[in-house]
């Protein structure tokens, strides 16, 4: 879910495109955006407070066969949230789900990694090398 | 007397139509777009999430072109949208320390591990206008990469409280008070106040926070650390009964280390004033982290007579939109309460012209 979530509509949509034909499926509920409150911990690690919220699309649907998926992913993209749900639906039949695993989560996981590592590259980039190093303290 | 209670329609229709036009400005130039807001105009975007309490970037970026670049206009924009949406539930605390850091500084540490990282930073540059910028080129070089350093990155706080010399925070679930839903009440705990404070005006912190430095509070503070970057948001759908990620959103992250001579209770340590934002807004996160460590004078047992130690003081007057609304209204007709006042000081006039008269 985590992997759909930072997903464009597009990018699952192109994946998806892999395993068609696709099942049908009917919308239970929404897509629909809202909000949810994102806290936070007073100094990192003490008690929660509340930050501030943040928008949130949700979305659940029904296959044919009865089979219901859900979704909650940031930002305001009722198409996104509608797919997720989608993908949610198809990877609950253990028979599917390593076909939709391997054609849909692991390629759009390969493509946030090579981008959170690129951008890792470039913060290594801007370390500070001290020219005297000492033990801390 | 008659007071004019109607009237305008028109006017009003015709400046709103005329607020349209310069909004857009010159037609002969190309019109900008809320994308090119958003990745170009980052940091007001940021801002304004972070004034706004929403953090969605393309609304915000949004709401700086319909307010035609004032952030605090735009601020307004967006609490107003948010009160149209429903609320799904709270996220679990953000983890910080599993940030995923783009920049990462300590001015206690210099070798901290997992080490400081300056990110794409203002800091170090020549404030020196850069007129290579008024014409449009090719996209800049592109930023040079190194080998990333797996090395965890603890928080410094963290590694001054394994020694003893940093009070820990109280480990707790409670449940937070909300802002959003319970008016303010004081004294107002810190949960309450950190709420505050995050969604806070950065200039009017800031200004407290550089009083608290010169005495107004006594602070002796330190940059324990700054990071930026993206945690992940983690949130537990009641249908679903466990945990799922939303997505990753940019935070700041400022932990202030704050000297404490000690008191009956605590032994002499540091203490720590913090601050969160939403987005890259180190300014702001640095001037709540001071705030926040003022407003702990009272817990802490030291004296609180400076301004920035006061709660009702900040805490009444830190939020812009509810500043702006009260200050903003004077604009407003007060036909009927200036007549009042007109007549008083004709009144007071007279008899004091007569009583010098005798």
């Amino acid at each position: 879910m985590g992997v759909l979530a930072r997903a464009s509509a597009t990018e699952i949509e192109g994946r998806l495109a892999r395993l068609a034909p696709l099942p049908a499926h009917a919308r239970l509920r929404g897509p629909e955006t809202g909000l949810v409150m994102v806290r936070g911990r007073a100094g990192g690690d003490g008690a929660p407070f509340n930050l501030g919220e943040m928008t949130v699309t949700r979305c659940t649907v029904r296959l044919a066969d009865g089979r219901v998926g859900h979704a909650y992913v940031a930002g305001r993209d009722a198409r996104q949230a509608e797919l997720a749900a989608l993908v949610d639906a198809l990877m609950l039949d253990e028979a599917a789900r390593e076909a939709v695993e391997e054609a849909v989560i692991a390629p759009l996981a390969a493509a946030q990694r090579s981008t959170r590592e690129a951008e890792a590259r470039k913060a290594a980039a801007t370390r500070v090398n001290f020219f005297t190093m000492t033990q801390m303290r | 007397m008659y007071v004019a209670t109607k009237g305008g329609e028109q006017a009003i229709g015709a400046a709103h139509a005329w607020l349209a036009e310069t909004r857009r400005g010159d037609a002969a130039l190309p019109e900008l777009s809320v994308a090119q807001i958003e990745e170009q105009l980052g940091l007001a975007v940021d801002r304004v999430m972070a004034e706004g309490s929403c953090h969605d970037r393309g609304l915000a970026a949004l709401a700086v072109k319909q307010a035609k670049g004032d952030l605090i206009e735009a601020a307004f924009l967006l609490r107003a949208y948010r009160t149209t949406l429903p609320r799904f539930g709270a996220t679990a605390p953000l983890d910080t320390g599993a940030m995923r850091i783009r920049r990462r500084i300590s001015a206690t540490y210099k070798d901290l591990p997992g080490g400081q990282v300056l990110g794409p930073t203002f800091d170090y540059t020549h404030r020196l206008l850069d007129f290579s910028l008024t014409a449009a080129g090719l996209p800049p070089e592109a930023a040079s990469q190194a080998e990333p350093d797996t090395a965890p990155t603890p928080r410094v706080t963290e590694l001054l409280a394994r020694e003893g010399l940093m009070q820990r925070e109280q480990p707790s679930e409670a449940e937070p008070g909300d802002l959003t839903r319970e008016p303010l009440r004081f004294p107002a705990d810190r949960a309450v106040r950190l709420q505050a404070l995050a969604r806070g005006d950065e200039g009017f912190l800031l200004g407290l926070g550089y009083s608290t430095q010169r005495g107004y509070g006594n602070a002796h503070p330190f940059v324990g650390e700054i990071r930026v970057g993206d945690v992940a948001v983690c949130f537990t759908p009641p249908e679903l009964g466990f945990e799922i990620e939303l997505g990753d959103i940019g935070v700041t992250e400022c932990q202030m280390v704050n000297q404490f001579k000690g008191s009956r209770t605590e032994p002499p340590q540091f203490t720590r004033g913090y601050g969160l934002v939403f987005g890259h807004g180190e300014r702001k996160a640095m001037a709540m982290a001071l705030v926040d460590r003022g407003l702990r004078a009272a817990e802490l047992g030291e004296e609180a007579d400076a301004p920035a130690q006061q709660q009702e003081f900040v805490l009444y007057h830190c939020d812009n939109v509810e500043a702006t609304g009260f200050v903003e209204h004077l604009k407003l007709p007060h036909y009927v309460d200036f007549q009042s006042d007109l007549e008083n000081v004709r009144t007071m006039r007279e008899s004091a012209m007569k009583a010098a008269a005798e």
